[in-house]
């Protein structure tokens, strides 16, 4: 059932100043000022954030499971892309 | 609480925190009536938070206005054992909820004189309501956007959605003016300097909300006073009664109850 013709947006929360933009949920709203009331009533109503965004869905592009083989698996084996794969040489004390 | 004013000041704060604390509380209860009924998911919940901000107002209000009367009743008491005709609220918020058109209306013409009200009792030299004031007044402040952001789309949606709006303007605007009317608390709580001056809020009211209709494209309904039948807070519409059958119906049947 199509129960409503507003727009889909994604809502993105940050915690403490500092802190990532983390998403935490869509909703339906019919431009970008009631995009905003509507994330901070419906998810920062129990002090959750300090900041929110939101944007369209449909701006967003995802990849798909699909992709998800070329995209994500050669990734999976190149250990030599960590720091710690490395050692430190001995004499230098403050490397990090 | 101990307070340095005298019998007549302190009855006189005491009622005016009553009219404070019910126009609050009855609004709060019927905007609660939206929940699970509210236009969308969205929507429903912010109209829950309204009602809850404003009965959290209330009972704030109720708590300070047991401590000057000093009769150890609590908010509970003032909220539900407390009889229609003993009620100090404006008509306007005993209306019921209507269409959302009305609700939201409504909502705007409350909220905008809940604001510039705290606005003002923030500088009260009563401290505890001007703490109350300080901290509410962030919530009026949002009541008003959200329901100014909805009467400008509304009324600049689909014929249908600016019909409504019109309607809602229309039956709502003679209920304003009692907002404005200065009670007999007021205006000694205003001669002793304990709140300042309350004349600026009709017309700053009057300011913004024209501002807010002229972007909405809704005119302004020509009536320029109260033609009500009461000005004084102390008579009531039908509604109050019925709202307040419901709402006290619990713990008047169960009194004490704890859960």
């Amino acid at each position: 059932m199509n129960d409503t013709e507003l727009e889909l947006w994604e809502v993105f929360a940050q915690k403490e100043i500092g802190a990532p933009h983390e998403h935490c949920g869509s909703l339906h709203a019919s431009d970008a000022e009631m995009a905003l009331q509507n994330a901070r009533d419906v998810y920062c109503r129990r002090n959750e954030a300090i900041n929110i965004w939101v944007v369209q869905s449909k701006f967003i592009t995802s990849s798909t499971p699909d992709d998800s083989p070329m995209m994500f698996d050669p990734a999976k084996d190149k250990i030599y892309r960590h720091p710690q794969f490395y050692t430190s040489p001995k004499k230098i004390k403050n490397l990090f | 609480m101990k307070n340095n004013y005298d019998e007549l000041v302190s009855k006189n704060i005491y009622d005016y925190l009553l009219q404070l604390g019910d126009d609050r509380l009855i609004l709060g209860h019927r905007v609660s009536e939206w929940c699970g009924h509210a236009p969308i998911l969205e929507e429903d919940i912010a109209l829950a938070n309204i009602s809850l901000d404003l009965i959290g107002q209330s009972s704030f209000i109720y708590k300070i206005a047991c401590e000057i009367e000093a009769k150890n009743r609590t908010e509970d008491d003032l909220a539900f054992y407390r009889a229609p005709n003993n009620f100090k609220c404006i008509e306007i918020v005993e209306l019921p909820k209507g269409d959302f058109a009305f609700t939201i209306v409504r909502q705007l013409f409350f909220s905008l004189f809940n604001d510039l009200t705290l606005n003002l009792l923030s500088n009260s030299h009563f401290i505890p309501l001007a703490e109350i004031s300080l901290k509410a007044v962030k919530e009026s402040a949002y009541h008003t956007r959200h329901s100014k952001e909805w009467i400008k789309r509304l009324g600049n949606g689909t014929e249908e959605s600016h019909r409504k709006i019109q309607i809602a303007v229309d039956e709502l605007w003679k209920y304003t003016f009692q907002m404005f009317e200065e009670s007999q608390s007021e205006k000694l709580l205003i001669e002793k300097g304990i709140i300042s001056d309350t004349k600026s809020i009709k017309s700053d009211w009057l300011k913004v909300i024209e501002i807010i209709l002229t972007e909405a494209n809704i005119k302004i309904p020509e009536v320029t006073e109260n033609h009500l039948f009461t000005r004084t807070r102390n008579f009531h519409t039908e509604h109050l009664s019925h709202l307040l059958a419901e709402m006290q119906s619990v713990p008047r049947s169960y009194p004490n109850l704890k859960w």
